[in-house]
């Protein structure tokens, strides 16, 4: 090939990677900018954002309209049982799912497929079949308004998922480390708590995040099991909020981005296991 | 050794738990659901068993039937708009392009966002008075475009579909993405010695080989467009007079506002039916093919 025809080729080349940067850049400012907007106005006050200028930077930083939305806004209240309900699930959902899984891949009884098979056939499920039995179940059993109504049927449709990931990262570890666990005197028990659980720790990453985003983010039960507002969690609160502060969009704005603070930081300390956690999540099987 | 492996006790302990709550709150409420949806009944006491009436219903009233219609036309959207635009993005970063891990991150964001936040976030920014859309419009000069997008019938549904779309395009690029990677090295340098272009490459062996996730996808994308609630339940709630209304968000209304819980059962019995049927039916495809 003479210089020529190779310097031919590169040009559309160079002119082909200039558009795909163009396309990529225009896509991070529409994928970005409505959030960096929402920030933007939740510094703002009213007489900033009606006047016609709600695009830009904020005059001055209105950081009241957080204290507002913490203090009169009871979003203080809602973050806090977030946090209860989301951790206590991501507790339950790990202790539940490793015994299973662990059980299901590595000890010997007759119907470990069978109950994999079933417990998988709950992927398929949405959890919209389930929301008016359930309600009922808890009306009758008056754990409505508990914080129980959205921990049991958080974890219980957490657990396939969960179950499927840890049970194949538990196939992957060598029999030896067991048998030899076995053979100097460890029970079932301590074998799986102090020997195999501990291998498995990236698979308990994964499911924790994957747990974290949709306890965190679940709108149907959270809306349909709770209406104590000091039960309430941060999707419910977010939605009596707008209602209660129809015209005041700074002290909105900051609510909203009180409830997507706590992802957004761990996703930017752990984005490279969050984005690897929804890959696991999706190729299964 | 085998004694300690075959505990009975310990498998009891291991799994019972995780089975009796898995099945209690995922299994049962199915088969109770479809028993509810041949009910007429408010709730109160005990209903009356009227066969398949409810779903007859369904199926003649024009308010469910427009629902499921627009389910049928996010899904639509969701597959010849989303996917193709993650498909790009994919593709583009899978083939080492400056910046990859940076636009991979940011891409990402919308999706780990709450749905209830995005809805708000949107029907800010479609605000008729003071929001980002009408604002950008009167600024380039275009105000005469400026309307009410969500108060009115003729543009309300199209734009309430946008949040999702705009949501999810990161999640499908991130498949992609994955499986992109996942293709060995060795076939593209042999592509690249035979002088193939990088539009001929993606065509005719990147796509081709990422069949697998581009399956996963499209059922992802079908089945969330099914059983999108969230989104329309905050941004339109349904409205205006029923446009925007989606299975979910009439099931909803159906037993929590008007208290006929046999029809709403049907409705989510109905939900639950379209995701087989569509799995199964993009399996098939995918299989023939």
């Amino acid at each position: 090939m003479s210089v020529a025809e190779a310097a031919s080729q590169r040009r559309p080349r160079l002119a082909g990677n200039i558009i795909m940067q163009a396309f990529l850049i225009v896509i991070a400012v529409t994928q970005i900018y409505p959030l960096v907007w929402l920030a933007f106005f939740s510094l703002k006050d009213n007489g900033e954002i009606f006047s016609g200028d709600v695009l830009g930077l904020p005059k001055k930083f209105l950081w009241s309209n957080y204290v507002k939305a913490f203090t009169e806004g009871q979003v203080l209240t809602y973050f806090f049982n977030s946090v209860l309900v989301t951790a206590v699930t991501i507790l339950l959902v790990v202790a539940l799912s490793s015994m299973t899984g662990y059980a299901i891949t590595r000890m010997n009884w007759k119907w470990n497929h069978a109950t994999m098979m079933l417990i998988l056939l709950g992927m398929m499920v949405p959890i919209h079949a389930a929301l008016l039995p359930l309600f009922m179940v808890l009306k009758n059993l008056k754990l409505l308004n508990t914080y129980w109504a959205l921990i049991i049927p958080y974890v219980a449709f957490a657990i396939p998922m969960a179950v499927f990931i840890l049970a194949s990262f538990f196939k992957g570890i060598p029999r030896e480390m067991e048998e030899s666990a076995v053979i100097d005197g460890c029970g079932i028990y301590r074998t799986f708590l102090f020997i195999v659980f501990p291998l498995v720790r990236p698979a308990v990453a994964t499911v924790s995040i994957f747990t974290f985003l949709s306890s965190w983010n679940e709108l149907m039960f959270a809306v349909t099991f709770i209406n104590d507002a000091s039960m309430q969690t941060l999707t419910v609160g977010m939605m009596s909020m707008v209602g209660t502060y129809i015209t005041q969009w700074g002290i909105i704005g900051a609510g909203l981005l009180i409830t997507t603070i706590p992802t957004i930081v761990i996703y930017l300390l752990l984005s490279k296991q969050v984005q690897n956690s929804m890959i696991a999540g999706a190729i299964k099987g | 050794m085998n004694t300690v492996f075959s505990n009975k006790t310990a498998i009891c302990l291991f799994v019972l738990p995780t089975l009796l709550i898995f099945c209690g709150i995922v299994l049962v409420p199915i088969v109770v659901s479809s028993y509810y949806s041949l009910l007429d009944w408010n709730g109160v006491g005990k209903g009356t068993f009227i066969g398949l009436r409810n779903y007859a219903e369904m199926f003649t009233d024009t308010r469910a039937l427009h629902a499921m219609k627009n389910s049928l036309l996010f899904a639509a959207a969701s597959v010849f708009i989303q996917l193709p635009i993650s498909l790009l993005l994919a593709l583009i970063l899978a083939s080492a392009v400056k910046g990859e891990g940076f636009y991979r991150t940011v891409y990402f964001i919308p999706v780990l966002i709450s749905t209830v936040v995005i809805a708000q976030l949107w029907s800010k920014i479609y605000n008729a008075d003071y929001g980002l859309l009408n604002t950008l419009l009167k600024e380039i000069g275009l105000s005469g475009w400026a309307q009410d997008w969500l108060g009115q019938k003729k543009t309300a549904l199209v734009f309430s579909f946008i949040p999702t779309l705009w949501q999810y395009i990161g999640y499908h690029m991130l498949l992609m993405y994955a499986g992109a990677k996942s293709i060995s090295q060795d076939i593209f340098e042999a592509a690249k010695i035979d002088g193939a272009s990088r539009v001929r490459t993606a065509l005719c062996i990147t796509i081709p080989l990422m069949r697998p996730i581009l399956k996963v996808c499209l059922v992802f994308s079908v089945i969330g467009a099914f059983k999108v609630f969230d989104l329309v339940y905050v941004l339109t709630g349904g409205g205006p007079f029923f446009s925007t209304e989606v299975p979910s968000t009439l099931m909803y209304t159906t037993i929590f506002d008007t208290y006929r819980y046999g029809y709403g059962s049907a409705i989510s019995v109905f939900i639950i039916a379209e995701c087989l049927v569509f799995t199964g039916l993009i399996n098939k495809f995918f299989k023939t093919e």
